[in-house]
C-alpha cells in the first residue's frame, strides 16, 4: 500500500468557451423574446405560444426517451389533464387561472405516480403502446364526465375579464416562462447527481445499477417532471384556443409532434428539441398547404434522420456534440496542459 | 340471454383479435421489434380488399390470394429496407422507425382515399346467421373469423417447432450471434418472419373490412387491440395470444352490453387490470426480453 504518487492539482471544469458564448446569445434573445407584447402583433403572439408549447412537448419528450430511455406515445394523457385542469379549475371552482395553472401542473404530477407503477411494468416498444393505452382510457374517462363537458368539451371563460389585448399578453408571458422552466428544469436535473446517472443508465443499465444509481426510482422522477411539463403545456395550449375537447387534448397526434421535433432536433441533447421546435413549427407552416402530405415527409424525415444522423440537427450543427451550449458535463483541466483531457456526457448514440 | 349472447359474440371477436396479435407477437419474439404500424398495415390490407372488390367486383374473401402475398412483400421489403438497418442503429431506432413508418402509411391513405369510413361488402355471407335458440345467434363470417383464427395461431405454432426455418427463428431469438455462427442469415431469416407476420396482419386487415367500418386512422385502435391481446395473454406464447384476444374480445362485448360507449373503455381496463395484478399475462412464459 504506497501512499498515492503526488499529482498536479486538477481542476474540475463545467462551463465551455461555447456555453459563455450561449449565454451571450441565448439572454439578449429572451429579453427581446419578453418584450414580444410591446412589439409584435397579437396574432404572432398566439402563433409564438404554439412554438413555445413545442419547444416545452419536445424537452419533456426528450427527457423521458432522450435521457430517461423511455419512448411514450401517452404524454397526451398529461397535456390533457393540464388542459382540463385549468378550464375546471379556473371556470367551475372560480380560483384565479394563473394560479389554476400551477395548481392542474401538481394534480397531474400526482396523478403520475400511481400511473408510473403500472407502465413501468412494460419496457421498449411496449412501454410506447402501454402508455398509448392509458391515454386512451384518460380520454374516454374524460368524455364520460359531465362535468367536463363529456365529449363536447369545455371554453375557457374566467380569462374573458381580461382585455384580449391583456389576456393574450398574459398568456404569452405565461408560455415564454414556462419554455424557461421546461428547459432549465431539464438542464439542472442533467448537471444534478441524476443526470449523471442517466448516462450511466444509458451506457450499461446493469453495471450503473450494480455501481448504486437507483435505475427505476430515477426513471420514476423523470416520468413524474416529464408528466408536469405536459400539463403545463397543455394549460398553455387550453389558454391560447380557450376552448378544448377530449379529441383535441388528447391527441396521440401530439406524441407524433413530439417524436419528430426530438428526432429531428437531435435526442439527448438539451439544444435538439429547440431546434427541432423550431424546425418542426416552420416545416408545419411551410406545408400546410398540402395536408396530410406534410405529416407523411415529416414521417419520411425522422426515419431517414433515425436511421443516417441519429444525433440529429443539432448533432451535425454542433459539429458531433463539440459545442455546447448548456454545459452538463464534467472536463478535467490539468493547468499543465492547457487542453481539457476527459469529455463526458456525448448525446446519446 | 342478453349476456350469454354477448359473451358469445365477444369469444368470436376474439378471434380476429387474435389474428390480429398473430403478428405482432411474432415480431417481437423473434427480433424483440414491437411493430408499431402492424395496425395500420392490417388496414393497408383492409384498403386494399375493399379496392379489389369495389372496382373489380372480387369476391371479399378470393381478395386475399391477392392481398396477402402483396402484404408479404411489404412486410419482406420493411424488414430488408428500414428495420434491419434500425436494428444495427441499436438503442431507440426499432422504435421510431416504427412509429414512422405508421404516421407516413396513416397519413399516406388518408391522402388516396380521404378520412371517409368504409367497408369491405362480402355479400351474403357478411350477414348470414345460425339460430342457436330463440334468441341466440352466431353470424356466420364472425364464426369463420374464429375458425381461421384458430388455425392461423395452430399453423404458426407448428411451423415455429417443426419447419427448418421456423427453427432458425427460434434460434434467432434465443440467440442471435450464435444463430449467426450456425450459419443462419439473421437478415434473411427476420425478413422472412416479417413477411409472415404482415401476410398474416393481410387476413386480419380484410376480415376487420368485413366485420366494420374502417378509415385510415382505424390503425391506432387496431395496433392497441392487437397489443392488449399480446399482453392478457402473455408475452411469447401463442396460444396465450389466442386466450387474450377472446378475453379482450368479451371485455368489449360485455361492456358494450351494459352501455354501448363503455365497450372499449371496458377492453382497456380489463387490459390495465391484468397489468397491474397479473403482469406476465394469464399463459406465461418465461420471456427473456
Amino acid at each position: 500500500m504506497s501512499a498515492p504518487a503526488a499529482v498536479a492539482p486538477v481542476k474540475v471544469r463545467r462551463a465551455t468557451k461555447s456555453s459563455w458564448i450561449g449565454l451571450a446569445v441565448i439572454v439578449p434573445v429572451l429579453i427581446v423574446l419578453a418584450l414580444g407584447p410591446y412589439i409584435i402583433s397579437r396574432g404572432l403572439q398566439q402563433n409564438l405560444v404554439i412554438l413555445f408549447s413545442l419547444i416545452v412537448l419536445g424537452t419533456m419528450w426528450n427527457l423521458l426517451a432522450g435521457y430517461g430511455g423511455m419512448v411514450s406515445i401517452g404524454q397526451q394523457a398529461y397535456i390533457g389533464i393540464g388542459a382540463y385542469g385549468l378550464v375546471y379549475i379556473a371556470d367551475s371552482l372560480g380560483i384565479d387561472p394563473f394560479l389554476a395553472v400551477p395548481v392542474s401542473v401538481i394534480i397531474a404530477g400526482l396523478l403520475s405516480l400511481p400511473i408510473s407503477f403500472l407502465a413501468f411494468r412494460l419496457s421498449g416498444g411496449y412501454f410506447a403502446i402501454g402508455t398509448w393505452v392509458i391515454a386512451e382510457v384518460v380520454r374516454l374517462i374524460t368524455m364520460q364526465i359531465d362535468a367536463v363537458g363529456g365529449g363536447a368539451g369545455l371554453t375557457l371563460t374566467a380569462l374573458n375579464v381580461l382585455s384580449p389585448g391583456r389576456r393574450i399578453a398574459y398568456v404569452y408571458w405565461l408560455s415564454l416562462a414556462a419554455v424557461v422552466i421546461a428547459v432549465l428544469v431539464t438542464y439542472l436535473i442533467m448537471r444534478s447527481r441524476l443526470g449523471l446517472g442517466f448516462t450511466a443508465i444509458r451506457d450499461d443499465a446493469t453495471a450503473a445499477g450494480s455501481l448504486g444509481v437507483r435505475v427505476t426510482s430515477s426513471k420514476r422522477i423523470v416520468y413524474l417532471v416529464s408528466s408536469m411539463g405536459c400539463a403545463l403545456a397543455g394549460s398553455m395550449i387550453a389558454a391560447n384556443t380557450l376552448h378544448i375537447t377530449p379529441e383535441s387534448v388528447y391527441s396521440v397526434q401530439y406524441s407524433a409532434f413530439m417524436i419528430f421535433i426530438v428526432v429531428i432536433g437531435g435526442m439527448g441533447t438539451i439544444e435538439g428539441p429547440i431546434i427541432g421546435a423550431v424546425v418542426f413549427y416552420a416545416l408545419q407552416q411551410w406545408l400546410s398547404d398540402y395536408g396530410v402530405w406534410y405529416l407523411v415527409i415529416l414521417g419520411v424525415l425522422a426515419i431517414v434522420v433515425v436511421l443516417l444522423a441519429p444525433r440529429g440537427l443539432w448533432g451535425i450543427l454542433s459539429f458531433n456534440g463539440r459545442i455546447k451550449l448548456f454545459p452538463v458535463g464534467y472536463r478535467l483541466v490539468n493547468p499543465l496542459e492547457k487542453f481539457s483531457v476527459i469529455k463526458s456526457k456525448e448525446p446519446a448514440a | 340471454m342478453d349476456w350469454l349472447n354477448a359473451v358469445l359474440q365477444g369469444l368470436l371477436l376474439g378471434g380476429l383479435y387474435a389474428l390480429l396479435a398473430a403478428g405482432l407477437s411474432l415480431m417481437f419474439g423473434v427480433m424483440r421489434i414491437v411493430n408499431l404500424a402492424h395496425g395500420v398495415l392490417a388496414v393497408v390490407a383492409a384498403y386494399m380488399g375493399y379496392f379489389l372488390v369495389h372496382n373489380f367486383h372480387m369476391n371479399a374473401f378470393l381478395t386475399l390470394i391477392v392481398v396477402v402475398p402483396v402484404m408479404a412483400g411489404i412486410g419482406w421489403i420493411l424488414q430488408m429496407g428500414l428495420f434491419n438497418p434500425s436494428l444495427k442503429a441499436g438503442g431507440l431506432a426499432p422504435i421510431l422507425v416504427a412509429f414512422g413508418i405508421a404516421v407516413v402509411l396513416t397519413n399516406l391513405l388518408q391522402a388516396l382515399f380521404t378520412a371517409d369510413t368504409r367497408s369491405i361488402d362480402a355479400g351474403m355471407i357478411g350477414v348470414q346467421s345460425i339460430q342457436l335458440n330463440d334468441t341466440i345467434y352466431i353470424g356466420v363470417f364472425p364464426l369463420i373469423t374464429f375458425v381461421v383464427g384458430v388455425l392461423v395461431i395452430a399453423g404458426l405454432q407448428v411451423y415455429l417447432n417443426r419447419t427448418r426455418d421456423g427453427r432458425a427463428m427460434r434460434a434467432a431469438s434465443d440467440d442471435k450471434d450464435a444463430a449467426q455462427l450456425m450459419g443462419i442469415n439473421n437478415r434473411r431469416i427476420y425478413a422472412k418472419a416479417t413477411a409472415l407476420a404482415i401476410g398474416i396482419g393481410g387476413i386480419a386487415g380484410v376480415f376487420l373490412g368485413i366485420r366494420t367500418q374502417f378509415s385510415p386512422t382505424y390503425g391506432d385502435a387496431t395496433l392497441i387491440f392487437a397489443f392488449e391481446a399480446v399482453i392478457i395473454g402473455g408475452l411469447g406464447s401463442l396460444w396465450g395470444t389466442l386466450i387474450g384476444g377472446i378475453v379482450l374480445g368479451v371485455a368489449q362485448t360485455v361492456g358494450a352490453q351494459i352501455n354501448p360507449s363503455y365497450g372499449v373503455l371496458f377492453g382497456n381496463l380489463v387490459f390495465l387490470a391484468i397489468l397491474a395484478f397479473r403482469p406476465t399475462g394469464l399463459l406465461q412464459k418465461a420471456v427473456n426480453s
